[in-house]
């Protein structure tokens, strides 16, 4: 008998004992039901994560060094070494910028949080950034009314401003934001410009709630002791390494660090988070599908149990099928066929189960369920009906045709 | 060359720290066609035997030729496809599968031996058509009566056209007339050229057969020609067969 009708029977074999004993069966699939939807809740859930920080990634370009006092990954001792660093200067960055080669473009920036507030309208904690005439460019943003910082507007400190997408709406709903005057925090601003809307930030923070200010306003009025980063954009993504090295010893030199000493600077960039998150990520993948996983192995267990159950009350059966002539390997698939039936029925159940789920929690974190994940679930499903089917089906299949047939 | 050649067969149960012999040395030679009684009171090792000859165990020691191969030392897989084709097993209690349909139990040898659907489907109607139950053909075994019931048996023993139907007390759960029934198919089929063994511990069914094999304590006692074996009743419904 070929493998293939050997199948097809044990598929209809399957049914009609799944049928005989349908709340049995019912029961049993329970635990892989709840298996499967943690699982697939667990799923959705990482790449519902994975996927809102690739879209927050899209944010930080890849071709960007960020130059710093800190480094974005540092564990407790090295911040303790590193926080009586010196402060990164605004003449740091005009250096950097004169005397890089590699770099297509240099800004400085800092950030802050402040109230904005127009005639008696007023936001609270708006995200502040002090920018250059370059940062249009580093930082990937676009103008939609108005214009950009100009050179002029940083060197001189112009007390001019350009609004957040969110920011502008809410303040000008009827599109007169240029030329406007806002007040953010005590300092009086002209609108020059709106920025095109950039949507939200992986924690759900608003990219829109934003006023941008020359850096040199932003030094001088908002805050007595800025944070600077300098943003080198490369010119080639390939050689962001090399312009890593240069800008390294430029800033090493600008700052006369001894030969000796570690850099009393920190140069990020993307690949630095990309990396810690795929660690963490991983690491927080891995607990979770153990965890859900887990219920699922206990669900295999019940399977096991239930089998065991099944093939000892169908001793009879199997003689009687041993005697006309079934091999063992058909009685083995035979009841393989029946536990992986019902754990890939206990899988679909599961799925239309998580589905709904899926969207509950999507509200709360970016979740999804792709096709791919709806295929592994089945397929896990199988393997779990499978391998806790085996014992089993071995035991049917190696029964003795005498024994078998003077069974009740 | 005869179907079954079978020469000191034994076989021996290790039960705790006793060993039983159950068949002590049988020696038995059977031709194609023959219509057989194995007689012996329970205890005697004519199950044992039945066993043997029907592939379902392999012997302790002994030589056993079925169909010219040798079969005394083939492993599980290998008897379970000499069972397939070579035998047509008959049991006391039926042997159906409750939840299939006649039909369907009588094409389970066919689709264990491999057969393309269609071909088995057309196969199953025949053999059960032959033994009177063609209007039966979808009903489940509680859905039938005793003797409809081993009818079945009969018509999925056949199926394949094994070369030896193995009854075992074949009208054991049956009344008499419907036991009659059974034998009167026996006979038919006997008529016809299959070999049937039947073993049985009741007289009345043994004189039917026209040669009887007695058992005792694991010996053959006694292998003689029955001179007059006794007619069963020809049923209407059999007629076709």
């Amino acid at each position: 008998m070929t493998l293939v009708t050997e199948f097809k029977e044990s598929v209809i074999i399957a049914w009609a004992a799944l049928r005989a004993n349908k709340l049995r069966a019912g029961l049993t699939t329970l635990g892989i039901v709840i298996g499967i939807v943690s699982v697939t809740l667990m799923g959705t859930a990482i790449t519902g994560l994975n996927a809102a920080f690739k879209k927050s990634l899209a944010g930080i370009s890849a071709d960007t060094l960020f130059v710093q006092r800190f480094s974005w990954m540092t564990g407790e001792t090295e911040w303790r070494l590193s926080r009586n660093r010196k402060e990164i200067t605004l003449q740091n960055a005009r250096d950097v910028e004169r005397l890089a080669t590699l770099s297509a473009a240099v800004s400085v920036e800092s950030q802050g949080n402040g109230n904005v507030s127009f005639g008696r309208k007023q936001a609270r904690g708006v995200w502040v950034e002090g920018n250059d005439e370059n940062s249009l460019m580093v930082r990937g943003l676009a103008v939609t009314q108005g214009r950009w910082l100009l050179a002029g507007d940083v060197q001189s400190g112009r007390p001019v401003c350009v609004l957040g997408s969110y920011l502008a709406e809410r303040f000008f709903p009827y599109g007169d934001a240029i030329g406007s005057k806002v007040k953010l925090n005590d300092m009086n601003l002209e609108v020059v410009g709106v920025m095109e809307k950039q949507g939200t930030f992986f924690t759900g923070f608003n990219l829109d709630n934003q006023i941008v200010i020359p850096i040199t306003r932003f030094t001088r009025d908002f805050t007595r002791w800025p944070d600077l980063t300098i943003q080198v954009k490369v010119r080639d993504l390939a050689q962001i390494e090399d312009a890593k090295e240069e800008i390294r010893g430029i800033m090493r030199k600008l700052r006369r660090v001894p030969p000796d000493m570690q850099d009393d600077f920190a140069i990020n960039q993307q690949d630095a988070l990309v990396n810690f998150f795929n660690a963490v990520g991983g690491t927080i993948a891995m607990v979770g599908l153990f965890i859900s996983g887990l219920s699922l192995f206990v669900g295999g267990i019940g399977i096991m149990n239930i089998m065991f159950v099944s093939v000892a009350e169908r001793t009879k059966e199997i003689g009687i099928r041993k005697a006309i002539g079934a091999k063992r390997r058909t009685i083995l698939v035979q009841f393989l066929v029946e536990a992986a039936t019902i754990t890939l029925g206990a899988g679909m159940l599961g799925l239309l189960i998580a589905w709904p789920l899926t969207l509950v929690v999507d509200k709360f974190l970016a979740a999804s369920m792709p096709w791919w994940l709806v295929a592994v679930a089945l397929l896990v499903s199988v393997m779990t009906g499978v391998v806790s089917g085996f014992l089993p089906a071995w035991r049917a299949a190696r029964m003795d045709p005498v024994d078998a047939l003077r069974a009740d | 060359m005869p179907l079954i050649q079978i020469y000191d067969l034994t076989r021996r149960y290790v039960m705790g720290t006793e060993t039983v012999h159950a068949l002590r040395g049988v020696s038995l030679t059977i031709e194609r066609g023959e219509y057989i009684a194995i007689m012996g009171p329970s205890g005697s090792g004519k199950s044992t035997l039945m066993n043997l000859l029907g592939c379902l165990d392999s012997p302790s020691s002994g030589y056993y030729e079925l169909n010219g191969t040798n079969v005394a030392h083939m492993d599980d897989n290998a008897l379970a496809e000499v069972r397939n084709r070579e035998i047509g097993f008959v049991f006391q209690s039926f042997n159906l599968l409750p939840r299939s349909d006649s039909l369907h139990n009588v094409e389970l040898p066919l689709i264990y031996a491999g057969i393309p659907a269609d071909e088995r489907r057309e196969q199953a109607i025949q053999a059960l058509t032959n033994v009177g139950l063609g209007e039966r053909m979808h009903h489940k075994p509680n859905e039938l009566s005793g003797g409809q019931r081993q009818r079945v048996a009969v018509a999925r023993a056949l199926v394949n056209n094994p070369s030896i139907v193995l009854a075992d007390e074949p009208t054991g759960n049956l009344d008499s007339r419907t036991g009659e029934e059974i034998l009167g198919l026996f006979e038919t089929l006997s008529r016809r050229g299959n070999t049937i063994i039947v073993v049985t511990h009741e007289e009345d069914v043994a004189q039917h057969a026209r040669r009887i094999i007695r058992i005792r304590d694991g010996l053959i006692a006694a292998d003689e020609v029955n001179p007059n074996p006794r007619a069963a009743k020809r049923m209407e419904a059999l007629a076709g067969v």
